[in-house]
């Protein structure tokens, strides 16, 4: 047991401290009002310090340096999150192509998808929204319906995903589309890399429940996709496959742990918020309670990364964390709001912040489905 | 950075569990709800050293630190041992009292200390620090208790005594100490507590079906698995901070016990609800573990007196 970090460690947390309060005042000089990500205009400010990670290589630690990361441990990821939350910078608007496609390509491309699409996911060149969830395919993934016909050349797709983040902004869709007419549940899936300006594509950005155009629905009338639409196989694994392949991206260990940073950037935020406005003793306990709660997240997660860098695999026990970090994170907002009592309706960063939390225990899977993971595959209780 | 329980620390754990497993199991709980508690565990762990892991080596401990001992405490709680590890072991061992069961809350005299009514030891505060007195030194007021095999007693001192320590800041860590054991114990009955209802859930029947199988039932043990998942390392972390003097080592025990203790009311209210009527009784192993976890939960310090403490050491 050592709680320690290396002096390495500590040297590139600094570095990295002092880029990014330099870079962050930078980028902000430059955009002027700093925007929502999940807003038209905001996206567009955010690639901007989206290149800005790129050209001082801050923008993929964790990938290999063949491909232009820094070949981090899980502990550099971890401290990179530490201090990219505490900076206050904004979301990773380019996450779902770096974070969830990106560890897929990297487990089931081919040598030519991983050069060519790579670069460009970690360039911000290609910006890619997830196509899982369909109308009548929310916690139940296996019920996708958009289907992929094969035909000379490429396939034909028709079908409509929704509540796709970002979409309206991006570049490029990846998912999963039905591909044998005849298969059910989850057989008979291809995984699918589809450029959003194809023909018979129609994207429409549409209200999430903070207002901001961040969510889309993606319809697809009998659009033609090429084999090589993106520059290289439009399949990611193999015709068929494309369930695994999701899967697989799903359980990565970065796609599944999430860093205790944001959260604890959020009760440093709400400790100096209490301070301006002023807690009487019920309140600063309830903020105590949080804190610990936090720590809590901090701790396990050391404990979490421990065991994955051992070897062993994270599996359902991740479900117990996802639980965890939605239900404190609206905790944490909910304290907030209360400390601003009427102030708390003025829109602002803690009701736009309360209001993105409300989603975290809807989205990667809702808590319910997430408790029935615990009880059946951690407590092994019966289905 | 590594943040784990190492081979020789599990060992020295799974070693302990073996023997409470045999010689605690709930059986050995229950009978010393109507007696003195029968000794065959209490001095199996003495053979192991575990009474004093932190006593130095020279001076006939294991010369180990925090980190070793709270796993066995832990275990302690999850066998629902009516002996005073905490206090003997974590508590009295690093004050140099070394060798008898030591009873104390560390609070004025008077107030209801555990193992009063079995314990050769008693640390009482005067003044500024402790002194210890001996069985004979005191007189000890039997208490009727939720728990009974906790023979807790008003203790008070009646002549003689040796002082043990003049120095607050020593009392203090015995506090936190204390603190630390019993959130492990806490950590350990919540296990208890939830291993006992998954089985119940998987074998009792309604409607033709396992209990377990209905989601309000596994929401239920979800939750308590939730908080004991976020306690294990707190309380770990605790250990590792008393351990090695982190300027953090009080805040973390008392963050260690509230989330210990949450992990415990959740995990016993849901225990209590899934196994219906059954485990609302006295016939049922159950209760033995659930009194044990409400009386520990406010023992040394209640959960709104530890938040207190988070909120100060984070200038709230």
């Amino acid at each position: 047991m050592d709680l320690t970090w290396s002096a390495a460690q500590e040297r590139t947390r600094l570095e990295l401290r002092k880029w990014l309060e330099h870079s962050l005042a930078g980028w902000r000089a430059e955009i002027g009002t700093e925007r929502s990500g999940d807003t038209r205009e905001g996206f567009a400010q955010q690639l901007l310090w989206e290149r800005r990670l790129y050209e001082a290589d801050w923008s993929a630690v964790s990938w290999p340096r063949a491909y232009g990361g820094r070949d981090g441990t899980l502990w550099d990821w971890l401290i990179f999150e530490e201090e990219y939350w505490r900076a206050g910078a904004p979301q990773r608007v380019t996450q779902n192509g770096l974070q969830i496609l990106a560890p897929s390509v990297f487990e089931h491309g081919n040598q030519e998808q991983k050069d060519l699409l790579l670069p460009r996911i970690k360039a911000g060149q290609d910006l890619w929204c997830q196509g899982w969830s369909e109308p009548n395919a929310g916690s139940d993934l296996a019920g996708v319906s958009s289907r992929a016909r094969r035909v000379d050349g490429g396939w034909v797709l028709d079908g409509q995903k929704t509540w796709t983040t970002r979409g309206a902004f991006c570049s490029h869709l990846f998912g999963l589309f039905r591909s044998d007419p005849d298969s059910e549940r989850h057989r008979g899936f291809t995984y699918l890399l589809v450029p959003l300006d194809l023909d018979g594509v129609t994207v429409r950005g549409f209200g999430r429940l903070d207002g901001d155009e961040g969510f889309a629905e993606v319809f697809f009338d009998g659009a033609f996709l090429p084999d090589d639409a993106v520059g290289t196989d439009v399949v990611l694994g193999e015709v068929g496959e494309g369930w695994r392949v999701a899967v697989s991206a799903a359980s990565t260990e970065r796609g599944l742990l999430r860093s205790p940073g944001r959260y604890q950037a959020t009760v440093a935020d709400l400790l100096e918020l209490s301070e301006a406005r002023g807690a009487d003793a019920a309140m600063r306990r309830r903020i105590a309670t949080a804190w610990m709660r936090v720590d809590a997240y901090r701790l396990q997660t050391l404990q979490t990364v421990t065991a994955l860098m051992d070897g062993r695999d994270l599996g359902s026990e991740a479900s117990l964390a996802k639980i965890w970090w939605s239900e404190l994170d609206i905790e944490l907002h909910e304290i907030a709001l209360d400390l601003l009592g009427t102030d708390a309706e003025l829109e602002g960063p803690w009701s736009k912040g309360h209001q993105f939390s409300l989603a975290g225990p809807i989205y990667a899977g809702t808590n319910e489905v997430q408790r029935n993971i615990v009880a059946e595959r951690v407590l092994g209780l019966p289905r | 950075m590594r943040f784990a329980l190492d081979e020789d620390r599990e060992a020295l754990r799974s070693t302990a569990r073996e023997l409470l497993t045999e010689l605690c199991p709930a059986s050995a709980v229950r009978a010393a709800w109507t007696g003195v508690p029968d000794d065959a565990a209490w001095n199996a762990l003495a053979d192991i050293g575990a009474l004093a892991v932190l006593v130095p080596e020279p001076d006939g401990g294991l010369g180990l630190d925090e980190t070793y001992l709270v796993p066995v405490v832990e275990e302690a709680g999850r066998a629902a041992l009516p002996h005073p590890l905490t206090v003997t072991a974590l508590v009295a061992a690093p004050l140099g009292v070394v060798g008898p069961t030591v009873a104390t809350d560390l609070g004025a005299a008077g107030s209801v200390v555990a193992s009063a009514g079995f314990a050769e030891c008693f640390l009482l505060v005067s003044g500024g620090g402790l002194r210890l007195y001996e069985a004979h030194e005191v007189d000890v007021e039997p208490v009727e208790t939720v728990d009974a095999s906790r023979h807790c007693g008003r203790v008070r001192p009646r002549t003689g005594g040796r002082s043990v320590t003049e120095d607050p800041d020593a009392v203090a860590a015995a506090f936190d100490r204390g603190v630390l054991g019993t959130a492990a114990e806490l950590l350990g009955l919540s296990r208890t507590m939830l291993e006992l209802t998954v089985d119940y859930a998987t074998q009792r029947h309604q409607f033709g079906k396992p209990i377990g199988s209905f989601q309000a039932v596994k929401h239920h043990l979800a939750n308590a698995r939730l908080e004991i998942e976020f306690a294990v390392p707190a309380v770990l972390y605790a250990a590792y901070a008393i351990a090695h003097g982190q300027p953090d080592a009080s805040r973390s025990v008392s963050q260690a016990k509230w989330l210990a203790g949450r992990a415990a009311a959740v995990a016993g209210r849901a225990a209590l609800q899934c196994h219906g009527a059954i485990g609302y009784t006295t016939e049922h192993d159950l209760h033995l573990y659930l009194k044990r976890s409400w009386a520990l939960a406010r023992a040394w310090g209640s959960a709104d007196f530890h938040a207190d403490r988070v909120a100060a050491s984070i200038r709230l």
